[in-house]
């Protein structure tokens, strides 16, 4: 019953992806039977995401005249990606929760990615470049018009993440800014592999190829039914990836242990 | 001008490798100054790590801010302005406590105030100096910075000089680390230089030449090197206290000294410290000795608030607040921001 309810009752949140390039707010609303898009603000171009995000939102708010106490929570694409970018988005979201009272939702990036292309029968699988020869990727599918993992988020080199797709053997779609990097290394490998299988890979196109704050919020909303809320102070991007220092400072602590006997 | 209640005024700080937040009142009276600390964890790589500093500033942010807010029994509704610093420091790390605070303002609805960091040192004087009012001389001595100034009003620098290589605070580090101190080495030198000699060994007072304010002191550094190698070539003891006691000497001589230029030539007769190395024991008995010597008030604020703080950016907010100051949604860190610049 209790159940019930929380399925029907309106929701709204902000949502904020800075994790790349792409720099998009959102503000969407839903039930677990219906969701709207009231605005979205998507801008892919190399412009400091610190100087763009907040005037974005405010854009967005004051288009929509949003009270912005009326909210229920504050989505953030919550890495990986870029450092700096993660720690832009998550900052503002951080500062938003702690003035507003709100908790804060934590969509993985990758997540609101693959989302993007809800409903189809591929898999689907994002890219990120991640520089030093590695992308940010994982391995995706629609089930019964739910978002399931079938590789959860990873930094791995492009060959790796294409024999798991070649061993999976099914029609694959691909996204993300580590496309253009990657397309013809990609073309080389599953041309040879999955095509002699019969199976084939395509790229999404313009308007769903990059990180979607509607998408991120989108995502929040069944995120929310489920219970999965951070409050403000607690939540942290999840970088998929130690500092610099810190590996090298493991790599010297083994190679230490290594030579002890 | 209404004479309006209280100046209450958030302020954050995370330009380097301490996160902090404070409430200041009337830019003066300090509510709250809560200060998280990430020494421990940075002495594992011997100096501040920039990436680890900015994870450990959005882990701690929401934490430490809330503090300031509950230990001066304040909510974000009695407040008048939020007062962030946005240069120079760490790009990654400032990032954090600017778009954390252009948030909160712009959720709270409270005016943005962009302070730069040096500015804050020098304002950390008014805290516990009611009486101090510009003009006077400011040494603004810290592991990233070394001026010498002349606050003419609030917010209102003249540069006399800076150092032409390595901050002073940068030196002591870099000559704890030779002699085997680690890191931070500031506070390690002045520990063990009471133990130690000042006069044992003579180390160069560099001047620079048509600038009479400018510092170096990669010269001195060098001098400490070239001494160390020395002693290890001759097989002879290297006393860690007795170079640490002189190092420090040979550096505070240089501050002093240029500083006590600054008050006769400027004629202005009132000398502030600040910035960590202001904390330095010796820093601190020598100039007031030569302040004392040549009748001038010497101020200089405790070394609590000499180190990276918030309390001190909520004075210099103050101050930029009453002035109009207002940054908007779009500010940015500026990593290498000049004092004086807006």
């Amino acid at each position: 019953m209790e159940r019930e309810l929380e399925y029907q009752k309106m929701k709204k949140v902000l949502a904020l992806d800075s994790s790349g390039l792409v720099a998009s707010v959102a503000i969407v609303e839903g039930n677990g039977f219906e969701s709207c898009l009231l605005a979205e603000y998507t801008v892919n171009y190399k412009k400091t995401h610190s100087q763009t995000l907040l005037p974005m939102l405010d854009e967005i708010v004051q288009m929509t005249e949003l009270e912005l106490d009326t909210i229920d929570a504050i989505a953030v694409a919550a890495g990986p990606g870029s450092f700096t970018g993660l720690r832009i988005g998550s900052a503002t979201a951080k500062g938003l929760g702690l003035a507003l009272e709100k908790p804060l939702v934590a969509v993985p990036t990758l997540d609101g990615l693959a989302y993007n292309l809800c409903g189809t029968e591929k898999i689907i699988c994002p890219l990120m470049d991640a520089r030093r020869n590695q992308v940010y990727t994982g391995i995706y599918e629609f089930s019964r018009g739910l978002l399931r993992r079938i590789e959860p988020p990873m930094a791995v080199d492009i060959q790796e993440i294409a024999e798991k797709l070649c061993a999976l053997q099914r029609d694959v779609i691909f996204l993300g800014d580590g496309v253009p990097v990657y397309r013809h290394r990609l073309t080389e490998i599953l041309l040879t592999e999955l095509h002699a299988a019969g199976k084939y890979h395509e790229y999404a196109p313009a308007h769903l190829n990059r990180q979607r704050a509607g998408s991120i919020g989108t995502l929040a909303l069944q995120y929310m039914r489920e219970g999965k809320l951070e409050t403000a102070a607690e939540h942290q991007p999840d970088y998929l990836r130690l500092s610099q220092a810190e590996r090298e400072r493991a790599e010297q602590e083994r190679a230490r242990q290594g030579e002890a006997p | 001008m209404e004479d309006k209640k209280d100046v209450l005024i958030l302020a954050i700080e995370s330009s380097c490798d301490e996160t902090a937040a404070a409430v200041v009142k009337n830019g003066r009276e300090v509510l709250s100054n809560v200060i998280s600390s990430q020494i421990a964890l940075h002495t594992l790589y011997g100096g501040v790590v920039p990436e680890i500093a900015s994870r450990k500033h959005i882990e701690k942010i929401n934490y430490v801010i809330k503090e300031a807010l509950d230990q001066a029994g304040v909510t974000l509704k009695d407040l008048d302005a939020v007062g962030v610093t946005y240069g120079p420091g760490l790009v990654g790390a400032l990032l954090v406590g600017v778009a954390e605070a252009k948030a909160i303002s712009y959720a709270a609805k409270l005016p943005l105030v962009g302070v730069h960091h040096i500015e804050g040192h020098i304002s950390a004087n008014y805290i516990e100096n009611k009486d101090l009012e510009p003009p006077f001389i400011c040494l603004v001595v810290s592991g990233g910075h070394t001026h010498l100034v002349t606050v003419r009003d609030y917010g209102v620098y003249e540069i006399l000089g800076r150092t032409r290589d390595d901050a002073a605070g940068e030196a002591f580090d870099k000559v704890a680390r030779a002699i085997g101190l680690g890191y931070p080495g500031g506070p390690k030198i002045d520990k063990v230089s009471k133990e130690g000699d000042p006069d044992a060994v003579h180390f160069p007072r560099a001047k620079v030449e048509d600038a009479p304010y400018d510092f170096s002191f990669s010269g001195v550094k060098s001098a400490v090197l070239n001494h160390l190698n020395g002693c290890r070539m001759k097989g002879e003891e290297i006393v860690q206290a007795d170079i640490a006691a002189s190092f420090q000497k040979a550096v505070c001589e240089v501050l002093v000294s240029h500083a006590m230029d600054a008050v006769r030539d400027q004629g202005i007769r009132k000398l502030a410290l600040a910035g960590g190395v202001a904390s330095n024991s010796t820093l601190r008995r020598m100039m007031q000795e030569a302040c004392e010597r040549e009748k001038t008030a010497f101020y200089r604020p405790s070394p609590i608030l000499c180190t990276d703080n918030a309390a001190m950016i909520g004075a210099a907010a103050y101050y930029e607040y009453r002035k109009g100051v207002r940054h908007g949604l779009d500010l940015n860190a500026v990593p290498n921001l000049r004092l004086g610049e807006r």
